[in-house]
């Protein structure tokens, strides 16, 4: 069963490879995720991404660190939030728990109104690699790889190599045009140690964009950036936000960069603070 | 496609790893150019042991051999006649060679074999070795004018050279024959001198001697079977010890008897001097039946048969090159004898018990089958003159006696089961019957225990250099830490991570491995060159032909050899990347973004 986002419009890919990319979801789709992909991006709060009750405990030797106390937050689809706090409040933790690269201790994560961190590994994998991209304050780029091949690397990981090889042509095009998207048409074959730091971002979110994920999870996009590259970066994700109606969820401990949003999420002390 | 792309960057970038299969390159060249190098020397020292060593061999458990060997032949091949291409009847006896060189007395103990040069079988395949190009050929035992081989046939380019051989055969005789002539003549000169100033009555000479008549019947009774040999006995006295050896039996004829015995025992040209001080009566009784009554002045004219080495050769023998020369400092030979010159050969009689006879024979020329444990104790002598020595032929029949019967198969791998067959046949207690694997088989299994142990040896180090990928690959999963997070962050599964360094270890292996190859088989095929090009650098020859018998370093690639040495060091290469791999599918992807 295909969900396919008909109100949001995808200018940069072809609509075979958008399809293509829908139709690899494997996750359990409830009703009330299909009511909603016929609501207008605007008027529908219903929620894409959510955090319920979760909880999480690091241990440093005997020592428990709770981090997350039962964090709730709800992503509606298409909104652009920002969950700010101090440093060690969990935001990143929770942001991580969101993206399934971690478990809970507690608590569920729920995805287009499934519950998704429960699920066999394979599947929070493809998850991850198709549905819920992320971006680092470190940009995590692989320094072996091309600014193109980067870009690239989740659709390498996606299909297998023959797939991949019938279908490069196609990759490829599509690759280029999101460096051309997002600016770095003239950067495609250097490594990432001879770009900049909002080239390297810019690189990611690229790369973040290929597999056309519904929701992008950015974890502190404009930290290490200076405040011009930053509001830069930040323009960007709007305008993906605004124009092909990707949900974005920000961690920043920036309050300047929190005020763009379209909502804004307090954590304090593993929890969720009244706004 | 992800995997492909970054075990291939990896591989381009990660110069770390390289070094690490280095040891693996080195480990699997090694082990090509040592296995090539074993397998060729395995192989030609079997060939050379093999050489002249028939592939079944019936030989007779006592001295006196079995009657009748084309009896035993015909039993032979009615059993596997089918399988056996050549037979060949020899004789075979313990012998003791003597030789005279510069003044002393060279003494070896020797295997004497007695082939027949006609009957084709072992001696033409023996031919291959000898000196003689005509003797490859078409061996003989009868002595060639010259044309030896000064340069070593088998050597190839840069082969032995021996400048001795340049003359030998007849012009190196004639030279020595005529030296040896001249002086005895001289000799015989001075004892008709002798006997003219000292007149001697030549009926009291004998008369005084009683002890010279009865000991005469005695050396008479081999001398009728050995006419020749004893004509020729002195021969081996080389012609410049002839005068001493007639001053010898001058002096102990004055010491020990009368005057006039001496000028009796002077009608015998050239006196033989046994080792016991005592004058030889042997020639006193050739000269004898002759001339009974001796003409003191027509002495040199008086001598019944007089071997004259310088137009005569003694019954033809084929030395083995080892026994003729010593090797001085800058790896030549020098030769003691060279063909052309005549040598002693003492050996038992077949009777019982039996006696020692001794025969003058003539170098006709060497074999060098390459195998030193041969060339240094053969010596090949016709069948029937060492069959007529030994009292090997049977008087009334003519049929003569052989001590063995070599026997050349098909097919060499029948050597067992013709073996099984003829020992079923032969009575044990009579009869050995042997195979060459059978004769050489300790020296054939200590090769084979030894390549074992080598390969053994040298896939530890291979194995060595899997841990020593093991600890690399752990530095580079620890280096790729945060490399792996963001792999699995983008949706990379913990196998695609696995698959990842397995990857790049089999990829390691391949390159590792494969460059090994080629710098081995690189190496095997110019081995010979570096070798030639170490020597100069170092100054000492690493491969020294004259050592090892071989001109060039003997090689053999053998693919199935090479294709496990590569298996097993990609399989080596991929299993130390498991343990790593496994480990960097583990990481938690977190706590791997985090890492710095």
């Amino acid at each position: 069963m295909n969900k396919k986002h008909a109100p949001i419009s995808r200018p940069h890919l072809p609509a075979n490879l958008a399809a293509e990319s829908a139709g690899a979801v494997a996750v359990a789709e409830s009703p009330r995720a299909e009511d909603s992909s016929h609501a207008s991006r605007r008027t529908a709060s219903d929620t894409h991404l959510a955090a319920v009750n979760l909880q999480k405990t690091y241990y440093k030797g005997r020592t428990e660190i709770p981090v997350l106390r039962g964090a709730d937050v709800r992503v509606r689809r298409g909104e652009l939030l920002a969950i700010v706090g101090q440093s060690g409040s969990g935001k990143t933790t929770l942001l991580h728990l969101l993206g399934l690269l971690d478990s809970p201790a507690a608590g569920e994560v729920r995805f287009a109104g499934g519950r998704v961190d429960n699920l066999p590994s394979r599947q929070r994998d493809r998850l991850r690699n198709s549905k819920i991209s992320m971006i680092f304050q470190f940009y995590h780029l692989l320094p072996e790889l091309t600014t193109l091949e980067n870009v690239l690397s989740p659709r390498m990981i996606r299909d297998g190599v023959l797939n991949y090889w019938r279908h490069r042509r196609q990759h490829h095009a599509a690759a280029a045009r999101l460096v051309e998207l997002v600016g770095l048409k003239h950067r495609s074959d250097h490594r990432p140690r001879e770009l900049s730091g909002g080239e390297m971002q810019r690189a990611a979110i690229a790369r973040a964009l290929i597999n056309e994920p519904e929701v992008l999870l950015a974890d502190e996009p404009t930290g290490n950036l200076d405040r011009g590259t930053g509001t830069d970066i930040l323009k960007l994700l709007r305008t993906l936000n605004r124009q092909q109606g990707l949900t974005i969820v920000m961690v920043t401990h920036d309050e300047s960069i929190a005020a763009q949003a379209d909502r804004i999420v307090r954590l304090a002390d593993g929890r969720v603070a009244a706004a | 496609m992800y995997k492909l792309l970054l075990c291939w960057r990896y591989l381009r970038t990660r110069w770390i790893a390289l070094a690490s299969i280095v040891s693996v390159t080195l480990g699997v060249a090694t082990m090509i150019v040592v296995n090539a190098v074993m397998d060729g020397f395995t192989t030609e020292m079997q060939n050379r042991i093999h050489g002249i060593l028939s592939d079944v061999v019936v030989e007779s458990r006592n001295m006196e051999g079995f009657y009748d060997p084309e009896w035993h032949i015909a039993r032979i091949r009615e059993a596997a006649g089918d399988r056996i291409e050549t037979t060949t009847v020899t004789v075979t006896v313990p012998a003791m060679l003597n030789f005279q060189y510069r003044g002393t007395w060279v003494t070896r103990p020797v295997q004497l074999i007695g082939i027949d040069e006609h009957a084709g079988g072992m001696a033409s395949e023996f031919a291959q070795y000898l000196q003689h190009p005509q003797n490859r050929q078409r061996m003989t035992f009868a002595l060639h004018d010259g044309g030896y081989d000064v340069k070593d046939a088998s050597g190839g380019v840069g082969g032995l050279v021996r400048p001795q051989l340049a003359d030998a055969g007849w012009k190196h005789r004639r030279r020595w024959g005529s030296l040896f002539n001249h002086q005895r003549y001289v000799e015989q000169q001075q004892q008709q001198m002798q006997q003219q100033t000292v007149e001697p009555p030549p009926m009291s000479g004998k008369s005084t001697e009683p002890a010279s008549e009865s000991e005469a019947p005695v050396t008479d009774e081999p001398a009728a079977t050995e006419a020749p040999a004893d004509a020729t006995a002195d021969v081996v006295e080389v012609a410049d010890e002839v005068a001493n050896d007639g001053s010898n039996a001058n002096a102990n004829a004055t010491d020990g008897a009368p005057a006039p015995d001496a000028a009796n025992t002077a009608t015998a040209p050239a006196a033989a001097v046994v080792a016991d001080g005592t004058v030889a009566l042997t020639q006193q009784s050739a000269a004898t039946p002759a001339e009974p009554a001796a003409d003191p002045f027509g002495a040199p004219a008086a001598a019944p048969h007089m071997f004259d080495p310088e137009s005569e050769q003694a019954t033809g023998c084929i030395l083995g090159m080892g026994l003729s020369s010593y090797r001085v400092e800058n790896g030549r030979e020098h030769f003691l004898i060279v063909p052309g010159d005549d040598i002693k050969l003492t050996f038992p009689t077949a009777g019982q018990p039996p006696k020692a006879i001794s025969d003058v024979f003539t170098i006709v020329d060497f074999y060098q089958s390459k195998m030193s444990e041969y060339d240094q104790s053969f010596i090949f002598v016709p069948l029937r003159k060492l069959q007529e020595l030994r009292g090997m032929i049977e008087p009334r029949t003519g049929v003569g006696f052989a001590s063995s019967i070599q026997i050349k198969l098909r097919n060499e791998e029948d050597g067992d089961l013709v073996r099984d067959k003829l020992q079923s046949m032969f009575p044990p207690e009579l009869y050995v019957i042997s195979t060459w694997r059978d004769k050489q088989g300790p020296l054939l299994a200590a090769v084979a225990m030894e390549t074992a142990i080598l390969n053994v040896l040298l896939f530890m180090i291979i194995a060595v250099a899997g841990f020593g990928i093991l600890a690399i690959f752990f530095m580079i999963v620890v280096e790729k830490t945060r490399d792996i997070g963001i792999l699995k962050s983008l949706g990379a599964s913990g196998r695609g991570i696995l698959g990842i360094f397995l990857g790049y270890g089999l990829s390691l292996g391949i390159v590792g491995s494969g460059v090994g190859m080629v710098i081995g088989l690189l190496f095997v095929v110019y081995i010979n060159e570096i070798a030639a090009a170490l020597g100069k650098v170092t100054g000492r020859e690493v491969f020294d032909p004259q050592i090892y018998y071989f001109s060039r370093i003997p090689t053999i690639i053998e693919p199935l050899t090479i294709g496990w040495i590569v298996l097993g060091a990609i399989a080596i290469a991929v299993m130390a990347s498991v343990l790593p791999a496994r480990r960097a599918s583990r990481l938690h992807p977190v706590e791997a973004l985090r890492y710095e």
